[in-house]
């Protein structure tokens, strides 16, 4: 097929470039009022406006010229671009483990095109390969692309899908799973895919970009890199998030699924659990474990796979000023679940008792945790919380809200019984709610103190 | 002498035939000698714009200092090139294997500036600058600004790329009687400055990077070093004369771009001062003909591209009891003593390349740079006249490597990784040798002479940033700034040539911010164009040199002390003096403000009658005539000099000459008179 030459073109600069017979690729001299311009005409991206023609000039720089200053347009040739990944075949080691890479739609590793600055991602074990190759350093690569969502796409469907693609390959008997994923919900998905695949042999390891991996600073490479090293040689037999431990290139973390958060909008070092410490850390020279309570990995081929979800399920932020109708219309429009974030040990406000004790009184399961996001609820110190556990309402203890959210999307998809369904939220598969917070379990550092500062000053992070 | 006999004496001479093409010296070259070699160059000016903050954040601009509050470390890894490869430079970068660390200081970056937040807006006066001398420079000016990244691997920049745009392509400015092409000027975020490079750790500060630069790249158009000086002045003058760029060391750099006829186009980075250029493009044309003529040689000798022969030999053993420092410090370590040969090369290395620079300095270079091998001296090489190693020595290795006297041996010292990069470093320099002047990236030496900085990168290092999206240039802004655009300093400059400015005034006037507020002074209020020069700019100097602040005076505040000389309030002494006055008033009071027109009129308002001045001489005159002068002359001098101290701000000398000249006249026979009895 034609590819389309006025691609991304619309209205008013579609028609200049018809009128002069050029299209994209044309090596054209543009004359305006504004000057004369040589170079080779580019595809517009489908959200620029209508009214410019973007050339790339010989020395690599793109320009827009406006469609209303020019005054003529002059065909030189044309330089079509064929794009494609090079590939290397993966080299296969029969002493190495077995490692399979499942795609979701964050890109691990891309090639950028750098005529149109397109990402294109790399995926197949050969062009993983000719990006990374440290990664056959440890393992053979198998790669299956599930589907290619945006983070925030990924939902109830992309869960179940993963839950038993997971299970099948465990079956099928591979040494360890690596999951690459955008870094916006990592926190949620790994979060449901601890209740959905339960005691898993191997180790599966989520890992993700904060920087993308066209950029020579990427902490791509170095992620996957390490989940890669996670999967094929660690004894950590759980769903692991994998990502930057400080911003310097150093050492990577291993989270734990359920107490994991992404912390920051674009730091490397986003990802935190919160409110315990991390399992190990990770560096090219191996895994620094530092804790042992952990599942090992096994040589079984047992898992148990529960891929329960019930999607009327909603979480509500409290805020001050908060009125009874947002819970009303809530009940109303059929929700079966609700996780409140309330303010300090688990609080809302007065004039919502009576929203929320209608709710319940419906039978939707209403579950507190807490905004300060460390920390436990805790409802008896105060008769504020004491009244709101009489309206039916279950405190979390210190399971995160988002990870409170998934478990009971999961809960409801089993069961509608008041009693199980507060037993199933409230025992803990894997530390979504832990008996005893340690001393280090919360760090949030405050610049310009001073022993803060010697620190930072000391300590590259 | 026909080819085939030169073929023929160098073969049998190897090592005269090298002497045989002598470089004039730098003195020596005239213009005729740089168009026999084919010199052409051309220039990458880059400028800081006198910005509040720094283009893609909102950290303030021009805040330096080395001291730092936290660092970070990164690594920059390359990414693919469109054919699935490294690029020369990624791949150089990836073989130094360096741990970069960044200095940072909480005053002076923010997270964007590491690389841990997204961009924010370019700080669009710094673009309206980059329009305005884009207009200047006659460049077609884009109407969409797309912002692209630039990578580089060497970590200067956190991001490992840097971001860049383009404002205006195609232009021309006048020099001499010709037009010199303007390539394009783009707009750019300032890299970090290198505090240490040694082995494998570079440390950067991150005081300077983000602040706002122009790049104005030049057609290849200069035919002489003092050309592309004297180039580069003009557009430096230009950029000076909107008054909206950064001035002082560093605010001002340019790359020089290096060809001779067959060579290579070689780029030497980040050049501070001018008056630097001349000799840093003798000594690379000078290095590109010896690199030429280096391949020739081998040519000669029959050595080319498919019959280089090399070999490495570890030769720790070899020099295990040598006396020489640097190896027995490595030996000692534990480390390894690697020699590569160089079949036939014998006597190249010694070959002049720059001034008291050598063919080795190449191997050398390439060895620290991308070997890490940073501690000079970092290798020995057999043709080298001083004794590091004895005879002894050589012997062992020469034995060892199986060398023979047509072969050059360069021996390095290091850990395993290391040499063994070194040592493929060496030998691929020496297939450069065979094809010519290899693509260098170059950095300038202080004594004029250039070393490798690293392999320079290709066009497939640009790239659209994704993280913006285009900004409209809409004709209004564009028009706004065309309307207010001052005259170029070379218009300017002509002019000044006719008026009898001071020569050394004409240049710095026109590209001064007071260019327009001259003009008005002369067409307006027909002030004499050389004593407004001379004001304007030699005595605002010295003002400066006495610690006051004249750039902190107003065009309106001076026009008005003009304006007050043009109305014979004041002379042309009270001008000056007026703006001493107030210059030194300010600097007592800072806080309140002192109008000069206050101080003009202060002075003009003694302005004295004739009865009033001839008082006041007569006064003078009686009063010193109980001193005693040693003739009538200096009698006079003393009488001018206090009644000038007193009325001349404001009466003009030759009107105080003329009534003291009358009053001593009238006042000599009574004195005569005196002596006669
Ligand atoms: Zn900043």
């Amino acid at each position: 097929m034609v590819e389309d030459r006025l691609k991304g073109y619309r209205n008013i600069s579609r028609d200049v470039l018809s009128k002069y017979k050029v299209g994209i690729w044309s090596d054209v001299e543009i004359e305006a009022t504004n000057g004369r311009f040589r170079g080779l005409i580019l595809p517009r991206s489908e959200t620029a406006d209508d009214a410019h023609i973007v050339i790339k000039l010989i020395t690599g720089y793109n320009i827009g010229i406006a469609t209303a200053t020019i005054t003529n347009i002059t065909e030189h040739g044309r330089r079509e671009v064929q794009y494609k990944i090079a590939e290397q075949e993966f080299p296969t080691d029969p002493n190495k483990p077995n490692i399979t890479l499942f795609g979701t739609g964050g890109t691990i590793a891309s090639r950028l095109d750098y005529r149109t600055g397109a990402v294109i991602p790399a995926f197949s074990p050969g062009e993983l390969y000719g990006s990374v190759p440290e990664l056959a350093d440890a393992c053979n690569l198998r790669t299956e692309k599930l589907y290619g969502v945006f983070s925030e796409n990924m939902g109830p469907e992309q869960y179940i899908k993963l839950a038993e693609k997971i299970g099948e390959e465990i079956a099928k008997g591979v040494d360890g799973i690596v999951i690459g994923h955008g870094t916006d919900t990592m926190h949620h998905t790994a979060a449901i895919l601890t209740f959905m695949v339960q005691n898993p042999p191997i180790p599966i390891v989520m890992v993700g970009s904060q920087r993308s991996s066209d950029r020579p600073s990427s902490d791509a490479a170095l992620n996957l890199i390490k989940a890669v090293k996670v999967a094929a040689e660690g004894d950590i037999a759980e769903i692991l998030v994998c990502m930057y431990g400080p911003t310097s290139d150093q050492y990577d973390l291993l989270h734990r699924g359920t107490r994991v958060r992404k912390m920051h909008s674009s730091y490397r070092s986003a990802f935190r659990t919160i409110g315990d410490i991390p399992l190990a850390m990770v560096d090219l020279d191996g895994i620094h474990e530092l804790r042992d309570d952990y599942h090992r990995r096994r040589d079984d081929r047992e898992v148990s796979i529960n891929t329960a979800f019930e999607e009327k399920v909603t979480m509500v932020y409290y805020y001050p000023n908060m009125k009874p109708d947002i819970i009303d219309a809530i009940v109303e429009k059929g929700y079966r679940g609700i996780v409140i974030a309330g303010t300090g040990l688990g609080h809302i406000n007065k004039p919502i008792y009576e929203a929320v004790k209608r709710a319940t009184d419906k039978g939707v399961h209403v579950y507190m945790t807490v905004q300060t996001l460390w920390g436990y609820v805790q409802m008896y110190v105060y008769e504020t919380g004491r009244e709101i556990m009489e309206l039916g309402v279950v405190p979390a203890a210190n399971m995160l809200p988002e990870v409170a959210y998934m478990k009971l999307c999961w809960t409801l998809g089993q069961t509608d019984d008041r009693d199980e369904v507060r037993r199933i939220m409230l025992t803990p598969i894997s530390d979504e709610i832990t008996d005893r917070e340690p001393y280090n379990g919360y760090l949030i550092f405050q610049g310009a103190i001073p022993e803060v500062q010697e620190f930072l000053r000391t300590i590259k992070r | 002498m026909p080819p085939d006999v030169t073929a023929e004496l160098s073969l049998l001479y190897g090592a005269y035939a090298l002497m045989m093409k002598p470089f004039k010296s730098y003195e020596d070259m005239t213009a005729e000698d740089y168009t026999a070699i084919g010199l052409k160059c051309g220039l990458e000016v880059h400028q800081q714009l006198l910005t509040t903050r720094k283009l893609f954040c909102r950290c303030p601009a021009g805040r330096y200092g080395s001291d730092y509050d936290a660092e970070i470390l990164r690594h920059m890894r390359p990414t693919l090139s469109e054919l699935g490869e490294y690029d020369g430079t990624a791949l150089m970068e990836k073989k130094t294997r360096k741990n970069i660390h960044y200095r940072l200081h909480r005053d002076t970056v923010c997270t964007y500036d590491i690389d841990d937040t997204p961009p924010f807006f370019p700080d669009p006066y710094a673009i309206d600058i980059a329009l305005e001398l884009s207009l200047q420079l006659g460049l077609g000016i884009v109407s969409e600004i797309h912002i692209a990244r630039k990578q580089y691997l060497d970590g200067s920049i956190p991001a490992g790329f840097q971001r860049t745009a383009i404002i205006g392509v195609t232009g021309s400015i006048p020099y001499l009687d010709r037009r010199i092409g303007i390539t394009q000027l783009s707009i750019e975020e300032d890299s970090c400055r290198e505090v240490s490079d040694i082995g494998h750790d570079r440390i950067y500060l991150t005081d300077r990077l983000g602040m706002p630069l122009i790049e104005v790249v030049t057609d290849p158009d200069m035919r002489t070093p003092q050309e592309l000086a004297e180039v580069c002045q003009v557009i430096r003058w230009l950029c000076r004369s909107t008054g909206k760029v950064r001035t002082g060391y560093g605010a001002a750099r340019q790359d020089v771009n290096v060809s001779v006829e067959g060579g290579t186009r070689i780029e030497i980075k980040g050049v501070p001062q001018i008056t630097r250029i001349p000799l840093l493009v003798y000594n690379e044309a000078m290095r590109q003909c010896a690199l030429l003529h280096i391949r020739d040689t081998l040519k000669q000798r029959g050595i080319t591209k498919d019959t280089l022969n090399c070999t490495t030999h570890d030769v720790t053993r070899a020099v295990y009891r040598t006396p020489y420092g640097p190896i027995r410090t490595a030996v000692d370590l534990g480390h390894r003593v690697k020699c590569v040969t160089l079949h036939g090369f014998a006597e190249l290395l010694n070959y002049t390349t720059q001034e008291h620079t050598i063919f080795a300095k190449e191997f050398s270079d390439r060895v620290r740079v991308i070997a890490c091998l940073t501690e000079l001296p970092n290798m020995v090489h057999s043709d080298t006249a001083s004794e590091q190693l004895s005879v002894r020595d050589w012997k062992g290795i020469r034995k060892r490597t199986q060398a023979g006297d047509n072969d050059a041996l360069i021996l390095v010292w290091g850990d395993e990784a290391d040499t063994t990069t070194a040592c493929q470093e060496i030998i691929i320099r020496a297939t450069e040798a065979t094809i010519g002047v290899p693509n260098d990236t170059r950095q300038a030496h202080k004594d004029g002479t250039t070393g490798f900085e690293r392999v320079l990168p290709g066009a497939e290092r640009m790239y659209p940033d994704t993280d913006l999206p285009p900004i409209t240039i809409d004709a209004d802004r564009l028009e706004g700034i065309r309307s207010q655009l001052s005259t170029p300093p070379w218009d300017r400059q002509d002019r000044y040539r006719t008026l009898n400015v001071p020569k050394e005034s004409i240049a710095p006037l026109s590209a001064s911010p007071r260019a327009n507020l001259f003009e008005t002074l002369i067409d307006e209020l027909k002030i004499d164009p050389v004593f407004a020069a001379v004001v304007l700019m030699q005595r605002f100097k010295c003002f400066s040199r006495d610690g006051l602040h004249p750039e902190q005076l107003t065009d309106q505040q001076i026009q008005s002390v003009f304006a007050a000389l043009a109305q014979n309030k004041l002379t042309r002494r009270g001008v000056v003096r007026a703006f001493r006055w107030h210059l030194l008033a300010t600097r007592h009071n800072q806080d309140g403000a002192i109008d000069i027109a206050d101080v003009a009129a202060d002075l003009a308002e003694k302005l004295y009658s004739q009865d009033e001045l001839n008082f006041m001489i007569t006064q003078t005159l009686e009063q010193s005539r109980t001193i005693e002068f040693p003739d009538s002359g200096a009698h006079h001098r003393f009488v001018i000099g206090i009644v000038m101290r007193e009325v001349g701000s404001v009466v003009e000398s030759a009107t105080v000459l003329r009534l003291i000249e009358d009053a001593m006249r009238s006042h000599q026979p009574q004195d005569n008179q005196e002596e006669v009895a």
